[in-house]
Protein backbone atom coordinates (compact mmCIF):
# COMPACT_ATOMS: atom_id res chain seq x y z
CA UNK A 1 0.00 0.00 0.00
CA UNK A 2 1.66 3.04 -1.28
CA UNK A 3 -1.06 5.43 0.39
CA UNK A 4 -3.50 5.63 2.79
CA UNK A 5 -6.70 7.15 2.28
CA UNK A 6 -8.29 7.86 5.78
CA UNK A 7 -11.70 10.08 6.63
CA UNK A 8 -12.35 11.56 10.59
CA UNK A 9 -16.46 12.45 9.62
CA UNK A 10 -16.70 15.06 11.87
CA UNK A 11 -15.10 15.52 15.52
CA UNK A 12 -17.03 14.35 17.73
CA UNK A 13 -20.32 11.53 16.64
CA UNK A 14 -23.34 12.72 17.35
CA UNK A 15 -22.61 15.96 16.36
CA UNK A 16 -23.42 15.67 12.39
CA UNK A 17 -21.63 16.04 9.36
CA UNK A 18 -22.59 16.88 5.94
CA UNK A 19 -23.73 13.34 4.05
CA UNK A 20 -22.49 15.16 0.80
CA UNK A 21 -19.23 15.29 2.35
CA UNK A 22 -19.15 11.48 3.20
CA UNK A 23 -20.13 10.47 -0.09
CA UNK A 24 -17.55 12.72 -1.79
CA UNK A 25 -15.07 11.22 0.61
CA UNK A 26 -16.45 7.18 -0.19
CA UNK A 27 -15.40 7.81 -4.08
CA UNK A 28 -12.05 8.47 -3.04
CA UNK A 29 -12.01 4.88 -1.85
CA UNK A 30 -10.42 5.27 1.49
CA UNK A 31 -8.89 2.75 3.51
CA UNK A 32 -10.23 3.65 6.44
CA UNK A 33 -12.87 5.81 8.50
CA UNK A 34 -12.52 6.76 12.14
CA UNK A 35 -14.24 8.48 14.04
CA UNK A 36 -13.74 10.04 18.17
CA UNK A 37 -16.99 10.02 20.36
CA UNK A 38 -15.58 11.09 23.17
CA UNK A 39 -14.15 14.23 25.85
CA UNK A 40 -14.02 15.17 29.42
CA UNK A 41 -15.53 18.35 28.26
CA UNK A 42 -19.59 17.67 28.58
CA UNK A 43 -18.26 17.37 32.45
CA UNK A 44 -18.50 14.47 35.20
CA UNK A 45 -21.92 13.87 35.00
CA UNK A 46 -21.78 11.64 32.03
CA UNK A 47 -18.72 9.56 33.43
CA UNK A 48 -20.14 9.51 36.65
CA UNK A 49 -24.15 8.78 35.39
CA UNK A 50 -23.01 6.32 32.40
CA UNK A 51 -24.71 8.41 30.07
CA UNK A 52 -24.08 10.08 26.92
CA UNK A 53 -23.56 13.71 25.85
CA UNK A 54 -25.37 13.03 22.29
CA UNK A 55 -28.73 11.28 22.48
CA UNK A 56 -29.28 7.86 20.59
CA UNK A 57 -31.30 9.38 17.43
CA UNK A 58 -28.06 11.66 16.96
CA UNK A 59 -25.73 8.16 17.26
CA UNK A 60 -28.18 6.69 14.73
CA UNK A 61 -28.06 9.37 12.21
CA UNK A 62 -24.52 10.09 12.28
CA UNK A 63 -23.42 6.13 12.40
CA UNK A 64 -25.84 4.96 9.69
CA UNK A 65 -23.74 6.27 6.44
CA UNK A 66 -20.53 5.57 8.32
CA UNK A 67 -22.01 1.55 8.66
CA UNK A 68 -23.50 1.53 5.28
CA UNK A 69 -20.16 2.87 3.60
CA UNK A 70 -17.36 1.06 5.23
CA UNK A 71 -19.18 -2.23 4.62
CA UNK A 72 -19.75 -0.83 0.85
CA UNK A 73 -15.97 -0.66 0.54
CA UNK A 74 -15.43 -3.52 3.00
CA UNK A 75 -12.95 -1.19 4.94
CA UNK A 76 -12.91 -0.90 8.64
CA UNK A 77 -14.60 1.71 10.89
CA UNK A 78 -12.86 2.49 14.32
CA UNK A 79 -15.18 4.34 16.89
CA UNK A 80 -13.32 5.85 19.98
CA UNK A 81 -14.44 6.45 23.43
CA UNK A 82 -17.86 5.63 23.04
CA UNK A 83 -20.90 7.28 24.25
CA UNK A 84 -18.57 10.55 25.89
CA UNK A 85 -16.68 8.92 28.67
CA UNK A 86 -16.46 5.66 26.85
CA UNK A 87 -17.40 3.64 30.20
CA UNK A 88 -18.99 -0.12 30.15
CA UNK A 89 -22.48 1.70 30.14
CA UNK A 90 -21.84 3.70 27.39
CA UNK A 91 -20.04 1.21 25.30
CA UNK A 92 -23.08 -1.28 25.73
CA UNK A 93 -25.40 1.34 24.77
CA UNK A 94 -23.78 2.33 21.93
CA UNK A 95 -23.06 -1.18 20.61
CA UNK A 96 -26.85 -1.62 20.95
CA UNK A 97 -27.41 1.45 18.27
CA UNK A 98 -24.63 -0.38 16.43
CA UNK A 99 -26.62 -3.58 16.47
CA UNK A 100 -29.87 -1.90 15.77
CA UNK A 101 -28.21 0.16 12.46
CA UNK A 102 -27.00 -3.58 11.17
CA UNK A 103 -30.54 -5.15 11.99
CA UNK A 104 -32.22 -2.85 10.31
CA UNK A 105 -29.92 -2.81 6.90
CA UNK A 106 -29.28 -6.37 7.00
CA UNK A 107 -25.61 -6.26 7.66
CA UNK A 108 -23.19 -9.06 8.89
CA UNK A 109 -20.01 -7.30 10.08
CA UNK A 110 -17.47 -8.80 13.10
CA UNK A 111 -16.95 -6.41 15.60
CA UNK A 112 -14.25 -5.84 18.03
CA UNK A 113 -15.87 -4.41 21.58
CA UNK A 114 -12.67 -2.84 23.41
CA UNK A 115 -13.40 -2.51 27.48
CA UNK A 116 -12.02 0.34 28.66
CA UNK A 117 -13.30 0.66 32.23
CA UNK A 118 -11.58 -0.82 35.33
CA UNK A 119 -12.14 -2.54 37.79
CA UNK A 120 -11.61 -1.06 42.04
CA UNK A 121 -9.93 -4.21 42.95
CA UNK A 122 -6.90 -4.51 39.88
CA UNK A 123 -6.71 -0.64 40.62
CA UNK A 124 -6.54 -0.46 44.15
CA UNK A 125 -3.43 -3.59 43.73
CA UNK A 126 -1.57 -1.59 41.20
CA UNK A 127 -2.22 1.52 43.59
CA UNK A 128 -0.49 -0.83 46.31
CA UNK A 129 2.15 -1.77 43.73
CA UNK A 130 3.19 1.83 43.34
CA UNK A 131 1.84 1.75 39.60
CA UNK A 132 -0.32 4.60 39.74
CA UNK A 133 1.30 8.30 39.42
CA UNK A 134 0.06 11.11 39.78
CA UNK A 135 -0.30 14.03 36.89
CA UNK A 136 -0.24 17.57 37.83
CA UNK A 137 -1.66 19.32 39.23
CA UNK A 138 -1.74 16.43 41.20
CA UNK A 139 -5.22 15.46 43.08
CA UNK A 140 -4.97 13.33 46.25
CA UNK A 141 -5.46 9.22 45.34
CA UNK A 142 -6.15 6.33 47.96
CA UNK A 143 -7.60 3.47 48.18
CA UNK A 144 -11.11 5.25 49.62
CA UNK A 145 -10.45 7.70 46.15
CA UNK A 146 -10.66 4.71 44.34
CA UNK A 147 -13.62 3.24 46.30
CA UNK A 148 -15.55 5.99 46.08
CA UNK A 149 -14.97 6.26 42.18
CA UNK A 150 -19.01 5.68 40.27
CA UNK A 151 -17.00 4.80 37.23
CA UNK A 152 -13.23 4.75 36.06
CA UNK A 153 -11.98 4.20 33.00
CA UNK A 154 -8.40 4.04 31.42
CA UNK A 155 -7.18 5.49 28.31
CA UNK A 156 -6.47 3.28 25.80
CA UNK A 157 -3.35 3.92 23.11
CA UNK A 158 -3.18 2.28 19.72
CA UNK A 159 -2.35 -1.09 20.53
CA UNK A 160 -5.85 -2.04 21.60
CA UNK A 161 -7.00 -1.05 17.92
CA UNK A 162 -4.01 -2.48 16.26
CA UNK A 163 -4.77 -6.12 18.38
CA UNK A 164 -8.28 -5.93 16.91
CA UNK A 165 -7.23 -5.03 13.52
CA UNK A 166 -4.80 -8.13 13.23
CA UNK A 167 -7.93 -9.97 14.54
CA UNK A 168 -9.84 -9.19 11.67
CA UNK A 169 -12.37 -6.40 13.18
CA UNK A 170 -14.27 -5.05 10.16
CA UNK A 171 -15.99 -2.24 13.43
CA UNK A 172 -14.05 -1.66 16.45
CA UNK A 173 -16.21 -0.06 18.90
CA UNK A 174 -14.40 1.26 21.52
CA UNK A 175 -14.16 2.59 25.37
CA UNK A 176 -12.17 5.41 26.46
CA UNK A 177 -9.40 6.25 23.71
CA UNK A 178 -6.68 8.54 22.73
CA UNK A 179 -8.25 10.39 20.18
CA UNK A 180 -5.28 10.29 17.41
CA UNK A 181 -4.84 6.28 18.57
CA UNK A 182 -7.89 6.08 16.26
CA UNK A 183 -6.06 6.71 13.48
CA UNK A 184 -2.55 6.35 14.46
CA UNK A 185 -3.35 2.15 14.96
CA UNK A 186 -4.62 1.35 11.57
CA UNK A 187 -1.32 3.53 9.81
CA UNK A 188 0.85 1.83 12.06
CA UNK A 189 -0.41 -1.26 11.49
CA UNK A 190 -0.11 -1.23 7.92
CA UNK A 191 3.85 -0.34 8.60
CA UNK A 192 3.72 3.86 8.29
CA UNK A 193 5.59 5.87 10.52
CA UNK A 194 4.73 6.68 13.81
CA UNK A 195 5.30 10.46 13.90
CA UNK A 196 3.28 10.83 10.93
CA UNK A 197 0.61 8.59 12.00
CA UNK A 198 0.09 10.25 14.93
CA UNK A 199 0.21 13.65 14.07
CA UNK A 200 -2.18 12.73 10.80
CA UNK A 201 -4.45 11.01 13.95
CA UNK A 202 -3.78 13.95 16.40
CA UNK A 203 -4.90 16.36 13.44
CA UNK A 204 -7.94 14.60 11.84
CA UNK A 205 -9.67 13.54 15.09
CA UNK A 206 -11.41 16.91 15.95
CA UNK A 207 -13.02 16.80 11.70
CA UNK A 208 -12.96 20.38 10.59
CA UNK A 209 -11.67 21.98 13.43
CA UNK A 210 -8.27 22.49 11.67
CA UNK A 211 -10.00 24.36 8.90
CA UNK A 212 -9.77 27.99 8.10
CA UNK A 213 -13.08 28.98 9.00
CA UNK A 214 -15.22 26.05 10.71
CA UNK A 215 -18.40 26.51 9.69
CA UNK A 216 -19.95 23.33 10.91
CA UNK A 217 -18.92 20.19 12.40
CA UNK A 218 -17.75 17.82 8.65
CA UNK A 219 -15.43 15.69 7.50
CA UNK A 220 -11.34 15.92 7.14
CA UNK A 221 -9.54 13.34 4.76
CA UNK A 222 -6.06 12.67 4.98
CA UNK A 223 -3.33 10.88 2.02
CA UNK A 224 -0.36 9.69 4.48
CA UNK A 225 2.74 9.13 2.66
CA UNK A 226 6.26 6.91 3.70
CA UNK A 227 7.73 10.52 4.56
CA UNK A 228 4.26 13.04 4.50
CA UNK A 229 1.07 13.27 4.70
CA UNK A 230 -1.64 15.23 3.10
CA UNK A 231 -4.77 16.83 4.79
CA UNK A 232 -8.21 18.25 3.02
CA UNK A 233 -11.44 19.03 4.24
CA UNK A 234 -13.92 17.26 2.14
CA UNK A 235 -16.47 20.50 1.96
CA UNK A 236 -15.16 22.28 -1.49
CA UNK A 237 -16.27 25.25 0.49
CA UNK A 238 -14.07 24.30 3.32
CA UNK A 239 -10.11 24.85 3.60
CA UNK A 240 -7.17 23.94 5.42
CA UNK A 241 -4.37 26.30 5.33
CA UNK A 242 -0.40 25.55 6.68
CA UNK A 243 -1.27 27.98 9.81
CA UNK A 244 -4.81 26.65 10.44
CA UNK A 245 -3.44 22.90 10.44
CA UNK A 246 -0.20 24.36 12.42
CA UNK A 247 -2.29 26.24 14.84
CA UNK A 248 -4.53 23.08 15.82
CA UNK A 249 -2.37 21.42 17.65
CA UNK A 250 -2.25 24.15 19.84
CA UNK A 251 -6.22 23.80 21.04
CA UNK A 252 -7.01 21.88 23.88
CA UNK A 253 -3.63 20.39 23.83
CA UNK A 254 -1.13 21.67 27.32
CA UNK A 255 1.83 22.41 25.02
CA UNK A 256 1.54 22.64 21.14
CA UNK A 257 5.25 20.59 20.38
CA UNK A 258 4.82 17.86 23.02
CA UNK A 259 2.19 15.38 23.11
CA UNK A 260 1.95 12.94 25.67
CA UNK A 261 0.74 9.57 24.32
CA UNK A 262 0.36 6.12 26.64
CA UNK A 263 3.17 4.62 24.36
CA UNK A 264 5.32 7.72 23.82
CA UNK A 265 5.54 11.48 23.33
CA UNK A 266 4.45 12.70 19.77
CA UNK A 267 7.27 15.15 18.43
CA UNK A 268 6.03 18.23 15.91
CA UNK A 269 8.41 21.06 17.15
CA UNK A 270 10.24 20.23 13.86
CA UNK A 271 7.06 19.81 11.60
CA UNK A 272 6.33 21.51 8.51
CA UNK A 273 3.10 22.86 6.96
CA UNK A 274 3.35 23.49 2.95
CA UNK A 275 0.19 24.12 0.87
CA UNK A 276 -0.16 22.32 -1.96
CA UNK A 277 -3.92 23.59 -3.20
CA UNK A 278 -5.41 26.29 -1.53
CA UNK A 279 -7.24 23.81 0.71
CA UNK A 280 -4.49 21.02 1.15
CA UNK A 281 -1.68 20.80 3.59
CA UNK A 282 1.62 18.94 3.48
CA UNK A 283 3.23 17.73 6.74
CA UNK A 284 5.89 16.24 7.07
CA UNK A 285 8.55 16.17 9.86
CA UNK A 286 6.69 14.95 12.58
CA UNK A 287 8.38 12.55 15.14
CA UNK A 288 7.26 10.04 17.78
CA UNK A 289 9.82 8.92 20.86
CA UNK A 290 8.48 5.20 22.28
CA UNK A 291 8.68 5.63 26.36
CA UNK A 292 8.92 2.31 28.34
CA UNK A 293 6.66 1.89 30.76
CA UNK A 294 3.81 2.59 28.99
CA UNK A 295 1.22 4.69 31.06
CA UNK A 296 -2.25 4.64 31.03
CA UNK A 297 -4.50 8.05 31.62
CA UNK A 298 -7.02 7.33 34.10
CA UNK A 299 -10.20 9.07 34.76
CA UNK A 300 -12.70 8.63 37.50
CA UNK A 301 -16.02 10.47 38.42
CA UNK A 302 -17.33 10.45 42.22
CA UNK A 303 -20.90 11.87 43.66
CA UNK A 304 -20.11 14.94 45.08
CA UNK A 305 -23.97 15.62 46.26
CA UNK A 306 -27.72 16.30 45.31
CA UNK A 307 -27.67 20.02 43.73
CA UNK A 308 -30.38 22.48 44.00
CA UNK A 309 -30.22 26.14 42.00
CA UNK A 310 -32.25 29.29 42.53
CA UNK A 311 -32.25 31.67 39.72
CA UNK A 312 -33.58 35.21 39.77
CA UNK A 313 -32.56 38.83 38.57
CA UNK A 314 -31.91 42.38 40.38
CA UNK A 315 -33.11 45.48 38.26
CA UNK A 316 -33.26 47.86 41.10
CA UNK A 317 -30.51 50.33 40.29
CA UNK A 318 -30.51 50.61 44.76
CA UNK A 319 -30.14 47.32 45.22
CA UNK A 320 -27.85 46.87 42.08
CA UNK A 321 -25.25 49.91 43.24
CA UNK A 322 -24.85 48.16 46.79
CA UNK A 323 -24.66 44.75 45.07
CA UNK A 324 -21.61 44.05 47.48
CA UNK A 325 -23.36 44.30 50.47
CA UNK A 326 -26.40 42.99 49.89
CA UNK A 327 -25.01 40.01 49.07
CA UNK A 328 -23.01 39.78 52.21
CA UNK A 329 -26.41 40.32 53.86
CA UNK A 330 -27.71 37.51 51.82
CA UNK A 331 -25.39 35.22 52.90
CA UNK A 332 -25.08 35.63 56.38
CA UNK A 333 -28.84 35.90 56.79
CA UNK A 334 -29.05 32.44 54.59
CA UNK A 335 -26.16 31.28 57.14
CA UNK A 336 -28.41 31.81 60.11
CA UNK A 337 -31.22 30.05 58.47
CA UNK A 338 -29.41 26.96 57.93
CA UNK A 339 -28.16 26.81 61.67
CA UNK A 340 -32.21 27.16 62.53
CA UNK A 341 -33.23 24.58 59.70
CA UNK A 342 -29.92 22.31 60.88
CA UNK A 343 -29.02 22.65 63.99
CA UNK A 344 -26.93 19.74 64.94
CA UNK A 345 -23.36 20.70 63.31
CA UNK A 346 -22.90 17.31 61.40
CA UNK A 347 -26.37 17.64 59.75
CA UNK A 348 -24.97 20.84 58.07
CA UNK A 349 -22.28 18.45 56.80
CA UNK A 350 -21.73 18.70 53.37
CA UNK A 351 -23.95 21.51 52.66
CA UNK A 352 -21.93 24.02 50.11
CA UNK A 353 -23.27 26.89 48.30
CA UNK A 354 -21.90 29.17 45.88
CA UNK A 355 -23.61 32.45 44.67
CA UNK A 356 -23.11 33.46 41.06
CA UNK A 357 -23.43 37.29 40.23
CA UNK A 358 -23.95 37.37 36.23
CA UNK A 359 -23.38 40.71 35.23
CA UNK A 360 -20.88 41.72 37.69
CA UNK A 361 -18.07 38.56 37.53
CA UNK A 362 -20.63 35.68 37.90
CA UNK A 363 -18.15 33.98 34.54
CA UNK A 364 -14.30 34.48 35.94
CA UNK A 365 -15.63 34.94 39.67
CA UNK A 366 -12.67 36.27 42.06
CA UNK A 367 -10.10 36.31 38.81
CA UNK A 368 -13.04 39.17 37.47
CA UNK A 369 -10.75 41.93 36.73
CA UNK A 370 -13.72 44.37 36.20
CA UNK A 371 -14.42 45.20 39.78
CA UNK A 372 -17.52 47.80 39.38
CA UNK A 373 -20.40 46.39 37.42
CA UNK A 374 -21.97 48.85 34.83
CA UNK A 375 -24.81 46.96 33.75
CA UNK A 376 -28.27 47.91 34.69
CA UNK A 377 -29.39 44.66 35.41
CA UNK A 378 -27.89 41.35 37.09
CA UNK A 379 -28.86 37.26 37.48
CA UNK A 380 -28.17 35.63 40.63
CA UNK A 381 -27.86 31.81 40.52
CA UNK A 382 -27.01 29.72 43.66
CA UNK A 383 -25.89 26.70 43.35
CA UNK A 384 -26.57 24.93 46.82
CA UNK A 385 -24.90 21.00 47.67
CA UNK A 386 -25.99 18.96 50.02
CA UNK A 387 -26.04 15.42 50.63
CA UNK A 388 -29.81 14.68 49.71
CA UNK A 389 -31.97 16.49 47.29
CA UNK A 390 -34.07 17.63 50.16
CA UNK A 391 -31.84 19.11 52.16
CA UNK A 392 -30.61 21.39 48.97
CA UNK A 393 -34.13 21.94 48.17
CA UNK A 394 -34.85 23.24 51.29
CA UNK A 395 -31.92 25.52 51.78
CA UNK A 396 -32.43 26.72 47.76
CA UNK A 397 -36.07 27.40 49.18
CA UNK A 398 -35.21 29.50 52.28
CA UNK A 399 -32.42 31.39 50.22
CA UNK A 400 -35.08 32.46 47.59
CA UNK A 401 -37.25 33.73 50.26
CA UNK A 402 -34.83 36.07 52.43
CA UNK A 403 -33.25 36.84 48.77
CA UNK A 404 -36.94 38.28 48.03
CA UNK A 405 -37.92 40.43 50.42
CA UNK A 406 -33.93 41.23 51.45
CA UNK A 407 -34.16 45.25 52.96
CA UNK A 408 -31.53 48.09 51.63
CA UNK A 409 -31.70 51.39 54.02
CA UNK A 410 -32.85 53.76 50.62
CA UNK A 411 -36.55 52.02 51.00
CA UNK A 412 -39.02 51.56 53.84
CA UNK A 413 -41.66 48.47 54.01
CA UNK A 414 -41.18 45.59 52.94
CA UNK A 415 -39.99 45.12 49.18
CA UNK A 416 -39.48 42.53 46.56
CA UNK A 417 -35.95 42.57 45.47
CA UNK A 418 -35.48 39.50 43.42
CA UNK A 419 -37.40 38.21 40.13
CA UNK A 420 -37.61 34.56 39.64
CA UNK A 421 -38.89 33.34 35.99
CA UNK A 422 -39.62 29.87 37.10
CA UNK A 423 -42.20 28.06 39.61
CA UNK A 424 -40.85 26.79 41.36
CA UNK A 425 -38.50 29.00 41.52
CA UNK A 426 -35.17 26.63 42.31
CA UNK A 427 -34.06 23.86 39.53
CA UNK A 428 -33.16 20.15 40.91
CA UNK A 429 -30.22 18.94 39.63
CA UNK A 430 -30.21 15.82 41.17
CA UNK A 431 -26.96 14.26 41.88
CA UNK A 432 -24.13 15.65 41.05
CA UNK A 433 -20.58 14.11 40.28
CA UNK A 434 -17.13 15.25 40.13
CA UNK A 435 -13.58 14.15 38.45
CA UNK A 436 -11.46 12.75 40.78
CA UNK A 437 -8.35 11.50 39.51
CA UNK A 438 -5.57 13.10 37.20
CA UNK A 439 -3.33 9.88 37.38
CA UNK A 440 -1.77 7.70 34.92
CA UNK A 441 -1.65 3.63 35.51
CA UNK A 442 1.98 2.44 34.60
CA UNK A 443 1.28 -1.08 32.65
CA UNK A 444 3.78 -3.80 31.30
CA UNK A 445 1.78 -4.16 28.48
CA UNK A 446 -0.43 -1.54 26.80
CA UNK A 447 -3.44 -4.36 26.53
CA UNK A 448 -3.47 -5.67 29.99
CA UNK A 449 -5.67 -2.92 30.88
CA UNK A 450 -8.71 -3.72 27.66
CA UNK A 451 -10.41 -6.80 27.00
CA UNK A 452 -11.16 -6.93 23.53
CA UNK A 453 -14.40 -8.87 22.45
CA UNK A 454 -14.36 -10.28 19.01
CA UNK A 455 -18.18 -10.21 18.15
CA UNK A 456 -20.04 -11.74 14.59
CA UNK A 457 -22.99 -9.88 13.98
CA UNK B 1 1.32 54.79 20.24
CA UNK B 2 0.58 51.41 22.33
CA UNK B 3 -1.69 48.81 20.94
CA UNK B 4 -4.00 46.78 22.48
CA UNK B 5 -3.15 42.52 22.04
CA UNK B 6 -6.82 42.05 20.55
CA UNK B 7 -6.03 44.44 17.75
CA UNK B 8 -2.52 42.70 16.42
CA UNK B 9 -4.07 38.98 16.76
CA UNK B 10 -6.18 37.12 14.64
CA UNK B 11 -7.53 34.87 17.83
CA UNK B 12 -7.74 35.15 21.45
CA UNK B 13 -8.72 31.91 23.18
CA UNK B 14 -8.84 29.90 26.29
CA UNK B 15 -10.00 26.01 26.59
CA UNK B 16 -9.80 23.43 28.50
CA UNK B 17 -6.92 20.98 28.25
CA UNK B 18 -8.33 18.46 30.16
CA UNK B 19 -11.11 19.24 33.07
CA UNK B 20 -8.13 20.47 35.79
CA UNK B 21 -5.85 22.25 33.32
CA UNK B 22 -6.65 25.47 31.09
CA UNK B 23 -4.82 26.72 28.11
CA UNK B 24 -4.86 30.43 26.25
CA UNK B 25 -4.10 30.42 22.50
CA UNK B 26 -2.84 33.88 21.14
CA UNK B 27 -2.48 33.87 17.42
CA UNK B 28 -1.48 35.98 14.62
CA UNK B 29 -1.48 35.78 10.51
CA UNK B 30 1.02 38.65 10.47
CA UNK B 31 4.99 37.78 10.93
CA UNK B 32 5.96 41.37 11.96
CA UNK B 33 2.68 41.93 14.52
CA UNK B 34 3.73 38.67 16.55
CA UNK B 35 7.51 39.05 16.36
CA UNK B 36 6.29 42.94 17.50
CA UNK B 37 5.05 40.97 20.23
CA UNK B 38 7.13 38.28 21.23
CA UNK B 39 9.97 40.65 21.14
CA UNK B 40 8.14 43.51 23.49
CA UNK B 41 8.34 40.63 26.06
CA UNK B 42 4.54 41.62 27.87
CA UNK B 43 3.57 38.32 27.44
CA UNK B 44 5.54 36.15 29.92
CA UNK B 45 4.57 33.85 32.46
CA UNK B 46 4.84 36.94 35.33
CA UNK B 47 2.09 38.48 33.41
CA UNK B 48 -0.08 35.34 33.70
CA UNK B 49 0.54 34.58 37.21
CA UNK B 50 -1.40 38.05 37.90
CA UNK B 51 -3.64 38.04 35.73
CA UNK B 52 -4.65 34.43 36.96
CA UNK B 53 -3.28 34.38 40.30
CA UNK B 54 -1.92 31.04 40.71
CA UNK B 55 2.48 30.65 40.87
CA UNK B 56 4.51 31.80 38.41
CA UNK B 57 6.04 28.18 38.15
CA UNK B 58 3.06 26.75 37.23
CA UNK B 59 2.38 28.96 34.29
CA UNK B 60 3.78 26.82 30.99
CA UNK B 61 4.25 29.06 28.26
CA UNK B 62 5.23 28.39 24.91
CA UNK B 63 5.60 30.73 21.89
CA UNK B 64 5.95 29.30 18.17
CA UNK B 65 7.40 31.34 15.18
CA UNK B 66 5.85 27.98 12.49
CA UNK B 67 2.38 28.62 14.16
CA UNK B 68 2.62 32.66 15.12
CA UNK B 69 1.08 31.63 18.26
CA UNK B 70 1.91 31.82 22.22
CA UNK B 71 0.20 29.22 24.06
CA UNK B 72 -0.01 29.44 27.82
CA UNK B 73 -1.87 26.61 29.87
CA UNK B 74 -2.50 26.85 33.78
CA UNK B 75 -4.23 25.14 36.51
CA UNK B 76 -8.04 25.89 36.19
CA UNK B 77 -9.09 27.77 39.50
CA UNK B 78 -12.04 24.83 40.19
CA UNK B 79 -11.61 21.71 37.96
CA UNK B 80 -14.02 21.46 35.06
CA UNK B 81 -17.90 20.53 36.62
CA UNK B 82 -16.80 20.54 39.72
CA UNK B 83 -19.08 22.38 42.65
CA UNK B 84 -18.43 26.53 42.04
CA UNK B 85 -17.42 26.00 38.44
CA UNK B 86 -18.76 28.23 36.49
CA UNK B 87 -17.01 27.78 33.00
CA UNK B 88 -16.59 24.29 32.26
CA UNK B 89 -15.24 24.23 29.32
CA UNK B 90 -12.66 27.60 30.54
CA UNK B 91 -13.77 28.90 27.33
CA UNK B 92 -14.51 32.65 28.64
CA UNK B 93 -11.50 33.00 30.67
CA UNK B 94 -9.26 35.32 27.96
CA UNK B 95 -10.87 38.54 28.41
CA UNK B 96 -8.08 39.63 30.60
CA UNK B 97 -5.98 38.93 27.94
CA UNK B 98 -7.73 41.70 25.30
CA UNK B 99 -6.59 44.99 26.56
CA UNK B 100 -2.90 43.85 27.51
CA UNK B 101 -0.94 46.87 26.03
CA UNK B 102 1.73 46.55 23.70
CA UNK B 103 3.81 49.40 23.69
CA UNK B 104 5.56 50.67 19.86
Amino acid sequence: MDEIRMIAPTGVLGSGYLKESLDAGLKLKPHFIGVDAGSTDPGPHFLGTGTCAFSKQAYKRDLTPLLLGTRSLSIPLAIGSAGTAGGEIQLQWAFDIVKEIAADNNLHFKIALIHAEQRKDYLISQLKAGKIKPLKPELPISEAVITRSEHIVAMMGAEPYMQALKEGADVILAGRSSDPAIFAAFCMQKGYDPGLAWHAGKILECGTAATVFRKRPDCILAYLHKDHFIVEPLDPDARCSPQSIAAHSFYENYDPFYIQESSGLLDISQASYQAVSDRAVKVSGSKFVPQTPPTLKLEGAEFAGYQSVLIGSIRDPIIIRQIDSWMTRLKEKAAERIAELYPAPHAREGITIFYHVYGKDGTMGPLEPVRETLSHELCLIVEVTAGTQEIATTIAGSIRHIALHLPVPEWSGIITGLATPFSPPYIERGAIYRFNLNHVLEVENPLEAFQIEMISI
Amino acid sequence: MPRKLMEMTTLIRSKNAGPFVMSFDIMFDDAAKYRHVKNSNVLNQQLFSELYNIPRDQVHFVSSDAAMAFKISIPRPIPAGDLGCTDMHAGQQYSPLLDIEIPD
